[in-house]
């Protein structure tokens, strides 16, 4: 039996396998294929006070290796998480975590009240690189001064475990991942979606509303792993990789560089069973390679 | 109706005029109860520059025989590569999704409107309509006489209307043009094909007061509405075709 658990904090994690938020629903929307307790963890598609109808259609175009999208945070608001959304996510036997956004600093931590008293939600994924809306999102987590008084203001109320999501559209990562652990997040994730575009010649129009979009799936999985790597030399909390993980050999090269725990996203649009196919290789991996314990081989990379 | 992810075998690709194929897929066991309106999401393997899966509509369903038809036109490498698969060969599909077209009320005279590959789903639903004791009318529009597709299967549904946009074969024009909607009152449309096809015909509807269902073809990426991308503006907000449609009548839609 190998051992696939991890830690942020005293939080305990069953395996290192968690679906990103945005690509997975609320969970109810895979149940017909796979058993979605199987899973380390899942994370609340974005979630902010007021309910938004997110950006116009066209909010999504396949490019190379990936898809662009713009989707802009459509969600049903707080009120209707916690009337209706609460109650079915919290039988599942999985850590489930709410990915927070706002347009405010004050958003963000009323947010963060009312999440706070979700006996079921025992960590937030501080959404500060959402790169499709106007206000907030992105704006914090591409400059300092505001990423820092943001996590500060969450952290100074929220007594859970905080995990900060980073945004790829900044010259050094490793200064939003050092400025997260400064400011008391207990795990970083990273990376959210790469800003990118995409003309569309038949039309001689943006391929998108909203001209530009967050490209994620397998075109980013280098600069990805890149970032997750120098994040997890530079900070002594968990880092969980995020971008363009399709399969268990993919998940593993985020785990070598570094990370302790890894998000599917856009892999889970092709495949709703990807997430749990990817914790058998991780396992069938370890067992072939005979250790014992996943934590043998985070950041293995770095001690040749 | 819980939904399946399923490797299928291909008994058929039957190449049609054009850029358009029929692929039939065999159930692995008993293939599941499917409805009108309804689509799948093909996996396409082997075409590298491709990456996300492929929603079609479903054509026909033969239950007895216990296969399942896709209607199919090439407009991109996905459908391309999609097409050169051989009998014997299998896909990876996902299915069924969306919601389906809804029964009319009882007597109720109805016709069947569709455009290009837009025609897919009609021979299904005509099926279903025409044992449910309906007898729809159809009418067809393409672009010219070659792409014209597929006459026969619509005849066994009901009487066929025809419209080319060159005039090569039936009337002339586009199918909002055709003499025939002068000619009869229909109580129900249902409409698939591009999108200024369904606008034509959701306006020719709203003005006589015709209850109309449309079957949209948004882009997409999950098909099971997780990714939030293939939305339609309605009165209810922004709707994932992929989930609350593909088919919606036109009451609920913003345009």
């Amino acid at each position: 039996m190998v051992n696939l658990g991890f830690d942020i904090g005293d939080l305990h994690f069953k395996n290192p396998v968690i679906t990103a938020s945005g690509t997975f629903g609320y969970g109810s929307e895979f149940d017909d294929f796979i058993n979605v307790s199987d899973l380390g963890g899942i994370i609340l598609k974005g979630t902010t006070i007021e309910p938004r109808e997110g950006n116009p259609y066209p909010r999504m175009v396949e490019t190379a290796s990936g898809m662009l999208n713009s989707v802009g945070l459509q969600n049903k608001g707080i009120d209707y998480f916690e009337k209706i959304i609460y109650d079915k996510v919290k039988e599942y036997d999985t850590r489930v975590i709410i990915n927070i956004n706002g347009n405010t600093i004050d958003d963000y931590v009323a947010l963060a009240e009312r999440v706070n008293r979700l006996e079921k939600i025992p960590a937030i994924e501080l959404n500060i690189s959402c790169p499709n809306v106007k206000m907030g999102g992105m704006v914090f987590g591409t400059n300092p001064d505001s990423a820092r008084d943001v996590i500060r203001a969450v952290r100074a109320i929220y007594s859970k475990k905080l995990i900060v999501k980073l945004s790829p559209n900044v010259t050094n990562i490793v200064d939003f991942a050092r400025i997260s652990e400064e400011e008391g997040a207990d795990a970083v994730s990273l990376i959210n979606t790469l800003l990118g575009m995409a003309v569309d010649t038949r039309s001689m129009k943006p391929a998108l509303s909203t001209i530009t979009g967050g490209l994620s799936g397998p075109a980013i999985k280098p600069v990805a792993l890149r970032m997750v790597w120098q994040v997890a030399k530079a900070v002594s909390v968990p880092v969980i990789g995020i971008g363009g993980i399709m399969n268990a050999s993919d998940a593993l090269e985020f785990i070598l560089a570094g990370a302790s725990a890894i998000q599917v996203g856009t892999a889970s649009f092709i495949d709703p069973q990807i997430s749990i196919k990817i914790l058998e290789g991780i396992e069938k991996y370890l067992v072939s390679k005979g250790f014992l314990d996943i934590k043998e081989i985070i950041g293995y990379i770095n001690r040749l | 109706m819980a939904k399946r992810i399923e490797s299928l075998k291909i008994i058929e690709n039957r190449p049609l005029k054009k850029d358009y194929f029929i692929l039939d897929l065999a159930g692995n066991g008993k293939i599941p109860e499917m409805k009108p309106g309804q689509f799948v999401e093909i996996k396409i393997d082997g075409s590298p520059d491709t990456f996300l899966r492929r929603p079609i509509s479903i054509h026909d369903v033969n239950y007895g025989q216990n296969f399942f038809s896709l209607l199919i036109q090439i407009v991109g490498r996905g459908t391309e590569t999609l097409s050169k698969i051989k009998r014997g060969e299998t896909l990876n599909l996902i299915y069924p999704l969306g919601n389906s077209f809804s029964l009319p009320p009882k007597g109720s005279a109805v016709l069947l409107i569709g455009g290009g590959c837009g025609i897919a789903p009609l021979l299904f639903l005509g099926k279903y309509l025409k044992s449910n004791n309906f007898t729809p009318d159809v009418l067809l529009g393409f672009k010219n006489s070659e792409r014209v597709i597929q006459l026969d299967d619509y005849r066994q549904i009901g009487k066929v209307f025809l419209t080319t946009e060159d005039g090569s074969q039936g009337e002339k024009g586009f199918v909002t043009e055709h003499s025939m909607l002068e000619a009869t009152r229909y109580d129900n449309i249902y409409c698939c094909g591009p999108m200024p096809m369904l606008k034509e015909v959701a306006k020719y509807c709203r003005e006589r007061n015709i209850n109309c269902e449309v079957s949209l073809e948004n882009l997409m990426a999950c098909g099971i509405g997780a990714c939030l991308c293939c939305v339609v503006d309605t009165v209810k907000g922004h709707l994932c075709t992929c989930t609350d449609g593909p088919v919606f009548n036109i009451s609920d839609l913003k345009w």
